[in-house]
C-alpha cells in the first residue's frame, strides 16, 4: 500500500511486490503466445538445410536474402496492388459511407429512424454465411466475378459496426455546431461534408486501422471472387504459395512469405495501436 | 398552467407551423442520409438472406434455373453423415475455443489491469496474434505442428514423448484448430480490459478491508461486475467461432481428409466444389439457425447470471 506506482496507464495502482509478480507472468505469458511469431522469423531467416537440423540450430547467419528471394518466386508486386487497390477503396467507401448514414441517425430526426437503426444494429448477428450463396449468385449474373466489384461495391452501404461508432460520437457533439452553421445558411449535406466529417478524426483513425487490416486479411472474399491469378489479393496468394517450381515450399520461403504477407496489418497495428484499442473498447461497452 | 394572451398563442402557432415545415425538411434529409446504410442492409442483409431461405428449398447448380423441390436438401442434411461430422466438430471447436479464449483474456486483463508503462507493451504482444490474418495463423501453425520437425514435437521430443501427428492424425486435427482459435483470445481481452476499467476501485478498497484475499476479490467482485462484457464477448465468441473458415480451409489445403471439415469448410465445398446451391443455402440456413438458438438461449440465462447495479439505469 505504501508505494503505489504513477504512471500515465489506466488500470489500478498497485504495491511493488504486486507489480513485479504481474509483470513476471504477464512476461511468461507474453514468451507462449509469442513463439509461434518468432519461430516463424527465425525459421525464415535459416538456410533450407539449417530449417531441418535438429535439435534447431539457435546461431546462425541471418539469411536477409530468403525474403529478397521469395519476391522473386511470386508477382508479388501484381498481389500487392491488387491488394492495395482493394483495400484503398473499402476504407474510403466504408469512410465515407459510415460517417454519412451516422449523422443522419445522430443528429437529424424522422419518423421511423430509431427502428430502422435497430434493424441495422441487428444485421450484425447476422452470419456472412446466410447471404453468402444468393449473393455471389448475383454478383455472378451481371459479370462481377473475377473482377475486384465484389470486394469493394458493399463497403459504399456502410456496415453497422462502424455506423454505430460514428454515431456515438456525432451524439457526444454540441448541438450549437449544427444552430451556428444553419445561420451562415449552411445545408445539412455541407454540415456534414466540412463541420462532422473533420471533426471525427478520432474516429476516422479507429475505423480505418479496422477496416484496413480486415479488409488486408480478408480470404474468403478473394478466394470466392477473384478467380484470375493475376487478379488474386496477398492472403490468396499465401494460401496457395507452392514455393520454388523445381524443389517446392521449403520452410524457409514459406515462413518468409508469411512474415511478407503478416506484415502490413502488424504494422498499421503497432502504429495505430491507440486507435485500434479505442475502437475495441467502443465494442465491448456497445453490449 | 398559467393564462396566455390570444397574441401569444397566435405567434405561437405561426411558430410551430414553421417549426413543422423545418421538422419535415430535416426528416427528408434524415432519410437522404440514411440511405447508404438502407440501401446496404436491403442488398446485403435482407434481401440475400430471404433468397437463401428461397434457395434452400430449390435444386440449382447456376447453370439451369432453381428448381422448387420442398423440403427435400432439409431432409437431405438429416442423413448427410458428412453433415453430422462437420456439425459434431464445428460444435466441439465453438465450446472450447469460447470459454477458453475467454478465461485466457479474462486472466491477462485482470492481470494487465495495473498502472504501470510497461502494460502497453503487454497489451500489444498479446493482442498481435489477432491482427494476423487466417491464412498467415495457419501458415505460422502448419509449420508448428510439423510432425517430423514441428517445434511442438521437437519440444515434446525433448521429454522423451513421440508428438502426435497434428494435422495428420484426425483425431488431433480438430484439437490443432482449437489451439490456434484460443491463440487468438486478445479481441476478448482488450474488451474485457476496458470492462475491468469501469469497476470502481472502492469495492476493492471496502474488500480488502474485510481481510478478501486476491482470488477472493476477484471471484467475488470481478467476475460479476463483468457479466455484461462476458455476456457480449459470449455472443460475439460463438459467432465467430460457427464462421472460422481460412485456418482449416488452408491447412487441409490437398488433405482429402474430412477432419478439418468444419462447417463453413463444409459450405465452401458443397457451394464451390460440387455447386449444390440450394443444398448449400439449407446449410448455411441451418447454422443460422443454430447460431440464433445459441445466442437466444445465453439471452434467455441473462437474468441468472448477469450482475445489475440497484439504481443503473
Amino acid at each position: 500500500m505504501a508505494h503505489r506506482i504513477r504512471s500515465k496507464e489506466g488500470g489500478v495502482g498497485i504495491s511493488r511486490t504486486e507489480a513485479s509478480v504481474r509483470v513476471l507472468l504477464l512476461s511468461l505469458g507474453c514468451f507462449l503466445v509469442l513463439m509461434p511469431v518468432a519461430w516463424t522469423v527465425l525459421t525464415s531467416l535459416k538456410t533450407a538445410q539449417q530449417t531441418l537440423e535438429v535439435p534447431p540450430v539457435w546461431f546462425f547467419d541471418p539469411q536477409w536474402s530468403n525474403y529478397a528471394e521469395v519476391l522473386t518466386l511470386v508477382p508479388f508486386q501484381n498481389y500487392a496492388l491488387n491488394t492495395a487497390i482493394i483495400v484503398t477503396s473499402v476504407v474510403v467507401g466504408t469512410l465515407l459511407s459510415c460517417s454519412f448514414s451516422a449523422y443522419g441517425f445522430a443528429r437529424l430526426r424522422a419518423p421511423g429512424r430509431n427502428a430502422i437503426f435497430g434493424v441495422l444494429m441487428a444485421t450484425m448477428m447476422l452470419p456472412a454465411t446466410v447471404t453468402l450463396v444468393p449473393t455471389y449468385i448475383a454478383f455472378n449474373k451481371i459479370g462481377w466475378i473475377n473482377t475486384f466489384l465484389p470486394l469493394i461495391v458493399p463497403a459504399f452501404f456502410g456496415s453497422a459496426f462502424f455506423i454505430f461508432m460514428f454515431r456515438q460520437f456525432y451524439l457526444s457533439l454540441p448541438r450549437e455546431l449544427e444552430e451556428a452553421a444553419r445561420i451562415d445558411g449552411a445545408g445539412y449535406f455541407r454540415i456534414w461534408w466540412s463541420i462532422f466529417l473533420p471533426l471525427s478524426m478520432p474516429v476516422i483513425a479507429t475505423v480505418t486501422v479496422f477496416t484496413f487490416v480486415g479488409t488486408y486479411n480478408d480470404f474468403f472474399g478473394p478466394l470466392i471472387y477473384l478467380t484470375d491469378e493475376s487478379k488474386w489479393t496477398i492472403s490468396v496468394a499465401l494460401s496457395s504459395f507452392g514455393g520454388s517450381p523445381r524443389i517446392g515450399p521449403q520452410l524457409h520461403m514459406l515462413t518468409a512469405a508469411t512474415m511478407i504477407a503478416a506484415a502490413p496489418s502488424i504494422i498499421v497495428f503497432l502504429l495505430a495501436q491507440r486507435y485500434y484499442v479505442n475502437g475495441i473498447s467502443v465494442s465491448g461497452i456497445n453490449k | 398552467m398559467t393564462t396566455t394572451t390570444t397574441a401569444q398563442s397566435r405567434q405561437r402557432r405561426a411558430r410551430r407551423q414553421r417549426l413543422s415545415g423545418l421538422r419535415r425538411r430535416e426528416a427528408l434529409w434524415c432519410y437522404i442520409f440514411m440511405t447508404p446504410a438502407v440501401l446496404g442492409v436491403l442488398v446485403f442483409a435482407i434481401g440475400p438472406m430471404i433468397a437463401s431461405l428461397w434457395l434452400s428449398f430449390t435444386d440449382y447448380d447456376m447453370l439451369s434455373s432453381p428448381e422448387f423441390i420442398g423440403l427435400k436438401n432439409y431432409t437431405k442434411l438429416v442423413s448427410d453423415k458428412l453433415f453430422w461430422h462437420s456439425l459434431r466438430i464445428t460444435m466441439l471447436y465453438a465450446v472450447v475455443v469460447v470459454p477458453g479464449s475467454m478465461l485466457a483474456g479474462l486472466v491477462v486483463a485482470i492481470l494487465l489491469n495495473a498502472k504501470l508503462p510497461v502494460m502497453g507493451f503487454f497489451r500489444s504482444a498479446y493482442y498481435l496474434p489477432s491482427v494476423i490474418g487466417g491464412v498467415a495463423v495457419a501458415r505460422v501453425w502448419g509449420m508448428l505442428y510439423n510432425t517430423d520437425h514441428g517445434l511442438f514435437n521437437l519440444i515434446l521430443g525433448l521429454f522423451g514423448i513421440d508428438g502426435p501427428g497434428w494435422l495428420t492424425d484426425e483425431n488431433w486435427v480438430i484439437w490443432s484448430l482449437i489451439f490456434m482459435g484460443v491463440w487468438g483470445f486478445g479481441g476478448t481481452m482488450l474488451i474485457y480490459l476496458a470492462g475491468l476499467q469501469g469497476i470502481p476501485k472502492e469495492l476493492y478498497e471496502a474488500a480488502e478491508v474485510d481481510g478478501a484475499g486476491k482470488l477472493r476479490q476477484h471471484l467475488s467482485i470481478t467476475v460479476p461486475m463483468l457479466s455484461g462484457v462476458t455476456f457480449f464477448n459470449l455472443v460475439m465468441g460463438i459467432i465467430g467461432a460457427l464462421q472460422v473458415f481460412a485456418e482449416p480451409f488452408v491447412l487441409a489445403n490437398g488433405n482429402p481428409s474430412n477432419a478439418f471439415l468444419l462447417l463453413p469448410v463444409y459450405l465452401y465445398r458443397v457451394a464451390f466444389d460440387y455447386l449444390e446451391m440450394g443444398y448449400a443455402s439449407a446449410i448455411a440456413w441451418v447454422v443460422f439457425a443454430i447460431t440464433l438458438v445459441l445466442t437466444a438461449l445465453v439471452f434467455r440465462s441473462l437474468p441468472l447470471w448477469v450482475h445489475t447495479e440497484a439504481g443503473d439505469d
